[in-house]
Formats: structure tokens, sequence, C-alpha cells
């Protein structure tokens, strides 16, 4: 089990594909993820990460928060999570991950704080019928109707759907396909629908009901390891040229030993034969 | 302009396609792809633009009316669709709405549009 990612909810688009599809998606943003601390199996007797992301005023994030912030040396984050984690898939504290974490085509769970509706009766909330328009009925057409039985049982069961609260309340959505990734800005684009509002956090794992593909990175898509991979690319890239480079050198001192010997063949050619053979040369 | 915007915007330059300014009331041609099996043709669809919604954007879409054997058939299009291999305006017509709802009630003269002869191009777009 690896980490998951916290994002931000930032709205809907389409894609056009170039098979004539298209899809619709919702963006997630990656801001600033970073890990904030560890939780051990020695010391809390579980594993997992703590992740933050965004960014807070420091006067506006509490002391205690702020201090614990200090201890892992990464600047206040607006939003906190934990993701549990096999041990062997700890990440260092202060890593920061990218959107390349997910992959194209893969399939994730996504978890959010859906939209409040406030208190809504039975036919919203709990996709009743009503009643009917005609027939009688007065006064009561988006009633939930009947809730029980007569004197036996004599009071209605626990659990009744009723009107009441609705919304505002954390949702997961299941095996939404990763469409795109884009790393140098952390879009994660997800076909279909996420819960909460624009500008919300929500939190992705890898989707619990689709077996764990092969090729996720692990522990995690970190900015380091990119950076350390770009570093060498470069390094080889680097050291390729001063090889090409040298090879041309050594190529041209050869040319031009080659162009010494020829003239000073020529020269001896000249001494011994007629002149104009050695002026071509 | 924010993310979405940006991204949007991203895909349109990259989709590189040519729209012609039309409107609503004006008749035009649009090339579809169809795929038949392996093999995809271009089919083409003329008829009146009777409405266009959302815009110049990614989601804008226009729906396009025409008589079929005597039977009016209309289909919306999205504007940016990658199976849409072109679109021509046949004849530019003047109207007085944005959206042509009143043609599907009427047949024959009455659902004819004036021609618009000063049409203008926009400044800056190509016809």
């Amino acid at each position: 089990m690896r980490s998951g990612v916290i994002a931000k909810k930032l709205g809907m688009t389409r894609l056009f594909m170039e098979d004539g599809r298209q899809v619709p998606v919702t963006v997630l943003q990656l801001d600033n993820l970073q890990v904030v601390a560890q939780r051990t199996a020695d010391k809390d007797g579980y594993s997992a990460v703590q992740l933050g992301a965004g960014t807070a005023k420091a006067k506006r994030v509490s002391k205690a928060m702020r201090g614990h912030f200090a201890t892992a040396s990464v600047a206040p984050k607006r939003k906190i999570a934990e993701f549990r984690v096999a041990p062997e898939n700890l990440i260092g504290i202060g890593e920061e991950i990218t959107a390349d974490h997910y992959f194209e085509g893969q399939f994730v769970d996504v978890c959010g704080t859906s939209i409040g509706k406030g208190f809504a009766g039975a036919m919203k909330r709990h996709n009743f019928r009503g009643l009917e328009a005609t027939h009688g009925v007065s006064i009561s057409h988006r009633s939930h109707g009947s809730t029980g039985q007569c004197q036996d049982p004599g009071r209605v069961f626990k659990g009744k759907k009723m009107a009441g609260h609705m919304g505002a309340a954390r949702v997961t959505t299941q095996n939404l396909q990763v469409v795109k990734t884009d790393a140098e800005r952390g879009l994660i684009m997800v076909k279909g629908a996420v819960p909460g509002s624009k500008g919300g956090w929500v939190t992705i794992k890898d989707a619990v009901k689709k077996p764990t593909p092969d090729n996720v990175i692990l522990p995690a898509a970190l900015k380091s390891a990119a950076e350390e991979a770009k570093r060498a690319a470069e390094e080889a890239a680097a050291q390729a040229a001063a090889e090409e480079e040298a090879a041309r050198e050594a190529a041209l001192a050869e040319e031009q030993a080659a162009i010494e010997a020829a003239e000073a063949e020529a020269e001896e050619s000249t001494d011994d034969n007629a002149p104009e053979g050695g002026e071509d040369k | 302009m924010n993310l979405i915007e940006q991204i949007e915007a991203e895909q349109i330059a990259e989709l590189g396609k040519k729209i012609p300014d039309f409107k609503a009331g004006d008749t035009i041609r649009v090339g579809y792809k169809v795929t038949e099996g392996s093999r995809t043709r271009v089919q083409n669809f003329e008829g009146v633009c009777i409405s266009r919604k959302g815009g110049d954007g990614i989601a804008g879409t226009f729906t396009v009316r025409k008589i079929s054997f005597g039977e009016g058939v209309e289909r919306a299009f999205p504007l940016h669709s990658t199976n849409i291999d072109n679109i021509t305006v046949v004849r530019r017509g003047k109207v007085r709405r944005a959206k042509l709802y009143y043609l599907r009630s009427r047949r024959g003269k009455s659902a004819r549009i004036a021609e618009q002869t000063n049409y203008k191009p926009k400044p800056g777009a190509e016809a």
C-alpha cells in the first residue's frame, strides 16, 4: 500500500480525443504537497505518512501547528491528511510529491466533502416519489407519507429515511479513471465528477476495488527523485557531449596528422620527381 | 485567466480547428467523420443553424436543422469536436433571434429566412 495525495478541485472541463471521443474531466491540482510527518509502528503502532498541501499564512496557523510544521521544517500548510502506507513505502519528511504519482488510465478513488444542501425533504434527500398531484391530496404533495405500521410496533423504526440535513458529508467516488497528468503544473485530470465544490480539498488514492497496477511508482513520485533523474540525464548528456567533442578533436588531430604526413610525403615526392605532382596536394 | 480557462485555451490552440464565423440563421454544411468498421468517411449535414450555445469555448455547441424527406431533423454538434472535418457557411441569414426554435413549428414558406446581403466579417476574423 502506498500513499495517496491531497489535491484541490479546480473545476470541470472536457477533453477531445483524437478518435473523436469527448471525455468530461475534473481537474485536480497538487499544491506544494509535502510530507509533514511519519507514523511508524514503533512509535504510533501503525505506519502512515502525514501530508500537507497548499500554503497558509503563518500568522493564521495555531502555535501548536506552527511548531509541528517547524519540526518538519516545511512551510505552513492549509490542509493536512494522513495516508496509511506499508512500512517499506514510508516517505521522508519534507519530500514533495508530484502529479506523476498516477499514470494515465489508472483507476483512483477520490474522497471529498460533498456540497451542502441544508435541510432537504425526503424527495430530494432519498429520492422518494412524494404523494399524488391530485386524487384528494392536499398540501402534502412532497411529503414522505407513512413512516411505519400501527399500534404494533407503535413506534417509528430507527434509521427511517426522513427529511433532514443533506450534503456536506464525506463522500468517496470510487474507480475514477485518470485521463491525463501534468507534473509541471501539478494537474491530475480524472474522468467524471468528484465530490465537493470548486476550490475544495479532496484526497486521491489508488482504487481499492481494482488490482494494484504493476507500474505504480513506489513509494511515491517525488520531486527530489525527478530532479535527481533530470540531473543524471543532464550529466549523462554532458558526458556524451564531452566524449563526442573529444572524439571529434581526436579525429581532427588524426586528420591533421594525416595531412601533415601527406604533405611531408608530397615534399619528398617533389624532391624526387617533377614539381607539378606535389602542387595539387 | 484561471487555470481551467488556460487549459481550455491550450486545448483549443492544440486542436487547431478553423471555425468560420457563423451564427443562428446561417445555412451551414458540416462535414462529420463517420466510422464504418475500419473505414472513415465524411458525411455532410447541411441545414440552418438554429442555435449556438456556450460561445467559442471548449464546451460550445451548435444545432443544425434540416428537412429530410419531409421530416425535420436536428443535430447538435460540439464546436470543437475532433469528429468535425469542416464547417462551411453556405448562406448568411438575416434573423432577429439568437435561438430559432420557432422554426420547429413552421413549415414551407413561413420557415424561410431572408438572406443577409450586407454581411461584414468581424474585424480580425476570416470569413
